[in-house]
């Protein structure tokens, strides 16, 4: 049954992209969100925020399969954002993850091209767990020195991938995580490595 | 419109009961309700909201469609406990008539509250709307003109 998203869209919807603007200037740290009660399972609170947020008629969404096997979130989507949904993730212009270790490679996604960067995916990963102790050692701008985030579960080859894509730049997927009720981001200019202990 | 994929009844029923809901007054909505039971219980699915759309024009049947202005329109979608969403979408910033209206929509597409809903709501609005429409026609009949050519006695 359709259930109702944003009790007052337009001033959530204002303060969770300004929240995803902060995370996304200052790759890894973490803000909180709590904009959205409530959202069908097995959406997260934070995920589903972020897409009632930046979702439009114009952007093609690709849900990993945990997602699109429910049919409540793609009719709550399609109801409260109007975006398209797609099964092939290169034309997506935005990927909802929420089982991010059996999520595809990135290639698989749109990354830009060199005459349009900006036509690359942004993909929303559902983490379960979001820290800022341990885990990735992320520099680059935006941040000063290094910062510490650890997200968990991500596919095992997560660096190696983060590496690949930022080799790409200017082209390459931004990553938002998304736990319950924070959000942290990695734009693509971020550089990743893991945490020496 | 008369083509081979024409919409089925219910369809042209439901868009019948739409339009006689938009141009109706929220008092006669509301008064219709009564009879339905005082409290419908229903969910906002989004938050009732004014906007404005585009209104297209053409001159003839066969001119080109042109931007005429835009109209201010309030809309309104609810989910009644059934599981039925309705829509409405009414001229004006009436947010009240909205919600009234999306939820008589709602319970028409309900098979067990459609008859009441005909009955209570639809018929006395039609009616009225009817003899309103009449009596409007009437008017301008009072006021009709007919030109004829005298022909003048000139020989």
């Amino acid at each position: 049954m359709l259930a109702p998203a944003f009790a007052d869209p337009v001033r959530a919807s204002q303060a969770v992209f300004r929240a995803v603007m902060d995370a996304m200037a200052h790759p890894g740290i973490i803000v909180a969100t709590d904009e959205l009660t409530r959202a069908p399972q097995p959406f997260g609170l934070a995920a589903a925020a972020v897409a009632l947020t930046l979702l439009d008629y114009e952007t093609p969404v690709w849900l990993d399969p945990a997602l699109a096997q429910s049919p409540d979130i793609a009719a709550w989507l399609r109801f409260h954002t109007g975006a398209p949904l797609t099964d092939d993730p290169r034309q997506a212009a935005f990927g909802i993850i929420a089982d991010p270790p059996w999520m595809p490679q990135f290639e698989e996604f749109s990354q830009g091209s060199m005459e349009y960067p900006d036509r690359a995916a942004t993909l929303v990963l559902q983490v379960n767990r979001l820290s800022d102790n341990g885990g990735f050692c992320l520099s680059g701008p935006g941040i000063k020195g290094s910062r510490a985030l650890q997200a968990a579960p991500l596919p095992a080859d997560f660096v190696m991938r983060m590496r690949a894509n930022r080799a790409l730049f200017p082209r390459g997927l931004d990553i938002i995580f998304a736990s319950d009720t924070t959000l942290a981001a990695l734009p693509r200019s971020v550089h990743v490595a893991m945490e020496q202990s | 419109m008369e083509n081979a994929s024409a919409p089925p009844d219910s369809v042209l029923g439901r868009r019948d009961a739409m339009a006689t809901l938009a141009n109706a007054r929220a008092s006669e909505i509301a008064c219709g309700l009564t009879a339905l039971g005082n409290d419908i219980a229903y969910v906002e699915l989004r938050p009732v909201e004014t906007g404005l759309v585009m209104l297209q024009g053409r001159i003839g049947g066969d001119g080109a469609a042109f931007n005429l202005g835009e109209a201010t329109v309030t809309r309104a979608t609810v989910r009644i406990p059934s599981g039925e969403v309705g829509f409405s979408y009414v001229l004006g910033r009436d947010r009240y008539k909205a919600r009234l209206a999306a939820l008589c929509d709602a319970l028409w597409q309900n098979p067990s509250s459609r008859e009441s809903v005909e009955r209570y709501v639809l018929a006395p609005i039609k009616a009225h709307q009817e003899s309103e429409r009449a009596r409007q026609r009437a008017q301008t009949a009072a006021t009709r003109v007919d030109f004829f050519t005298l022909v003048r006695g000139e020989d």
